[in-house]
């Protein structure tokens, strides 16, 4: 329930809502898109990336002397939880053809491929199988299958989506597999939101000029996470999947390739490692590094850790300056501050409001614009409400969807969101829902190319943890193509890879060499790194822990 | 690590206007997390208690926004005999409230391969036999934090109705509280699953766009209009991109 003093801006959004209905259903332009003029100016004045302060100099490692977001070069200047005199290693514990980190959708996608190839792999996970952001998606996944959509209509959508700094190549793979992997999903056993007659449901999101989002309910990343697990569970002799065991480091052997890692097991507190001839990073973003003091809508284990490990190898990274807050995270109430508000409620029709009930941007702009747009309304303009905690936000008109597709289409496509809210007395089919942008999701990563290898020969990235898909900002429904694209793709490369490859005598030299930089360039600190686990311990009881001398926790 | 900022539970920039409503003052709540008493907010969901006490969740806490199912909670309340059941992340903690988490459950899952069996009854009773036990007691559809009619997915899989079982089974998120509570050991989670992948691969209607693009893609279709793309000038791409038609 809203508090009483909101009442009096809530019966503007009521008020406004059948003029801005009759417009709507018009089909005539809600709001004027920007031009580029305009986008580059609301994006240099509020995009927080855009704030001097937002990015440092990262001093040592593969992109030395560049600017990066400020938290993640406070991540790479940071010591490795071990040494390599910690390891004998001659005799791994565990052998593989591929290891894989990261049970999310990337990783569990290229185990698929490469199991059906015959080739075996090792999933190692920090938390369960299936931890990931990519079960959080909510709204769906781009893939140009209507006759009025080809594929190129995607590929430039994507690539002007990211500031036309996307490479090239990649988005041409992205937008071209993803016909494919939408039928390849549904062999699986995904379930499509569907017509009776099998004609796929498709929606606008943010940036795109055609509706080519598919989706399963509001359950897109769910449904589909849950099919490719399942599929991995059914093939038990091809594929083990180490739980609550994270890789912490890579190992590298005599000639440079990359060759397996070392696990740490979270519980028992023990180390092992893995030889592998082909190695995968699908670890996903960084959402808990709180990236200038902002909520997250993502995962408990969205820490960076696949980032830092390929780094300290020598991975290169790319854009690392450029972060994606979503527009809609919600502010109200503050048990759900931060939480994903699906895109799909503006692709479906609902509109951001200000206080005064007055729509103020085209409600589907470029998530990096349409997060400035929203920041300008509530921090210049002064236009937005305020919570009881402090917060402030703008409204996201929901129940004009229910007047734009029928009573009923609420419950039916956004069943995660109506739970979300109607927990705190929030009925979404009577009332708006109050919303700011959120912490959402990391734009660059390590460097790739089409066949989703590195700069290191056997080490191969897909997902999140990559870097170059989309350029310096993603469009909503492509992280979701992404991680099915290129983790298949990762699947087929590196099996390849590890049929052929010849591995040497193992090695942990780049950890020193790297612990020697960091002393050569004079960077003095407490910091930790890969961080695996956030924490959110009040500040009195961290004191008298027994890690309270520890930067982080160390677990 | 993580940084001091992550710690802070109000993150500054969002909140950057002075406040003229008034913060209404902390309510503390007792709970008892394992049998051990700590004072929490009153307002707190159960995830947010357990951290506020200073634990560090490895086990129980996963997407924290109700997708993932890792964080499935059984609770009592004083002078009460129910058995209640939430998600961590989702519910709030109530006064003298006395909680334990599930850190995992070893539900049965069958092995099976997807293109050799039918959507029928026939295959429910080859892989989850168990779902005939059912007793149509209802505790599990009580015990689902998703409010699911649970026992009526597990009826609709006995007759064989594969495209029901999806459609209740849908919002599942694999938590393991309905399986916990079962009498009949039936794990309802997986039952769902199945017929939600019985239910896209072989009973959905297929759509013909798909199948129409699909063939296109194979015969290279969009390779010259790739091609052209991916050879056009930033500044002339920029112009094709704001100058593009919007359906």
């Amino acid at each position: 329930m809203y508090p009483e003093y909101m009442s009096e801006s809530l019966e503007k959004v009521t008020q406004s809502r059948n003029k801005r209905f009759e417009l709507a259903k018009s089909g005539k332009p809600i709001y004027p898109p920007m031009n580029a003029e305009e986008r580059e100016d609301v994006l240099n004045k509020f995009h927080p990336d855009y704030k001097v302060e937002s990015r440092r100099k990262v001093r040592i490692g593969p992109n030395k002397g560049e600017l990066l977001t400020t938290e993640v070069t406070d991540m790479l200047e940071s010591h490795s939880r071990i040494t390599s005199k910690l390891f004998d290693l001659t005799s791994p514990d565990y052998e593989t053809d591929i290891l894989i980190i990261g049970g999310g959708g990337a990783g569990c996608a290229a185990a698929i491929i490469a199991q059906q190839q015959g080739v075996k792999s090792i999933i190692s996970t920090k938390l369960r199988l299936g931890d990931a952001n990519s079960m959080m998606s909510q709204g769906g996944m781009q893939a140009a299958v209507t006759p009025q959509d080809p594929p190129t209509k995607h590929y430039l959508d994507a690539i002007g989506g990211g500031h036309f700094d996307n490479k090239p190549e990649l988005v041409r793979a992205l937008t071209e597999d993803g016909p494919d992997v939408a039928k390849w999903l549904e062999e699986l056993g995904v379930v499509w939101d569907k017509a009776d007659d099998g004609t796929l449901q498709v929606l606008h999101g943010g940036g795109t000029s055609r509706k080519r989002m598919l989706s399963c309910r509001d359950y897109t990343g769910a449904i589909i996470l849950r099919t490719l697990m399942d599929e991995i569970r059914n093939h038990p002799e091809e594929i083990t999947i180490l739980e609550f065991m994270p890789i912490i480091e890579l190992l590298l052997d005599h000639k440079g390739q990359c060759a397996g890692g070392v696990l740490y097991n979270l519980e028992t507190e023990e180390y092992f490692t893995v030889k592998a001839k082909a190695t995968m990073i699908a670890t996903g973003g960084y959402g808990r590094l709180h990236i200038r003091g902002f909520d997250t809508t993502n995962h408990y284990g969205a820490t960076g850790d696949g980032l830092v490990m390929a780094y300290k190898a020598g991975a290169k990274l790319m854009y690392m300056d450029s972060v994606q807050y979503h527009p809609t995270g919600s502010v109200f109430p503050e048990q759900i501050a931060g939480f994903l508000i699906t895109e799909k409620i503006r692709g479906a029709g609902g509109q951001p409001l200000n206080k005064d009930g007055e729509i103020f941007v085209f409600p589907r702009e470029p998530r990096d614009v349409e997060s400035s747009a929203f920041i300008r309304e509530c921090l210049e303009r002064n236009n937005g409400i305020q919570t009881p905690s402090g917060r402030v936000g703008i409204w996201l008109d929901s129940p004009l969807i229910e007047m734009l597709h029928g009573e009923g289409y609420i419950n039916k496509q956004f069943p995660a969101m109506h739970r979300q809210f109607i927990r705190y007395g929030i009925d979404i089919t009577q009332e708006p829902m109050l919303v700011y942008p959120s912490l959402h999701y990391q734009n660059g990563g390590i460097e790739i190319n089409e066949k989703t290898e590195t700069n290191i020969p056997g080490l191969f990235v897909a997902g999140e943890a990559s870097g170059g898909v989309h350029g310096r900002n993603r469009l909503m429904g492509n992280s979701v193509l992404d991680y099915n694209v290129f983790g298949r793709r990762t699947g087929k490369y590196a099996s390849e890879y590890a049929t052929k490859a010849k591995i040497g005598t193992l090695s942990l030299e780049h950890v020193d060499k790297y612990e020697k930089a960091l002393k050569d360039a004079r960077i003095k600190t407490k910091r930790v790194s890969p961080i695996l686990l956030p924490y959110y311990t009040p500040e009195d009881v961290r004191k008298r822990q027994l890690t309270a001398c520890y930067e982080g926790t160390l677990r | 690590m993580a940084t001091k900022k992550t710690a802070k539970k109000k993150p500054a920039s969002p909140k950057k206007k002075k406040t003229k409503i008034e913060a209404p003052e902390e309510v503390m709540a007792t709970v008892f997390i394992m049998g051990k008493a700590h004072k929490v907010p009153a307002d707190a969901t159960i995830m947010g208690a357990i951290e506020y006490a200073g634990y560090q969740l490895k086990r129980g806490a996963g997407c924290r926004e109700g997708f993932c199912g890792a964080c499935a909670t059984v609770y009592r309340l004083p002078g009460d005999y129910k058995i209640y059941t939430g998600l961590a992340c989702t519910t709030l903690v109530e006064d003298r409230m006395w909680l334990s988490q599930l850190p995992t459950f070893p539900g049965q899952k069958a092995i099976y391969d997807i293109d050799k069996i039918e959507p029928s009854v026939e295959t429910i009773q080859m892989l989850y036999p168990e779902v005939f036990r059912c007793v149509a007691c209802n505790t599990c559809t009580k015990a689902c934090p998703q409010d699911l009619e649970v026992m009526d997915y597990i009826q609709a899989a006995m007759r064989g109705d594969i495209e029901m079982v999806m459609d209740l089974s849908f919002d599942c998120i694999c938590c393991g509280l309905c399986a916990i509570r079962c009498p009949a050991e039936i794990v309802q989670y997986n039952v769902g699953l199945l017929a939600k992948r019985l239910y896209g691969k072989y009973l959905s209607p297929k759509s013909k766009e798909l199948e129409k693009r699909i063939r296109e893609m194979k015969r290279d279709k969009y390779d010259k209009e790739y091609q052209e793309l991916l050879k056009t000038k930033k500044k002339d791409l920029k112009k094709i991109y704001y100058e593009r038609d919007l359906e």
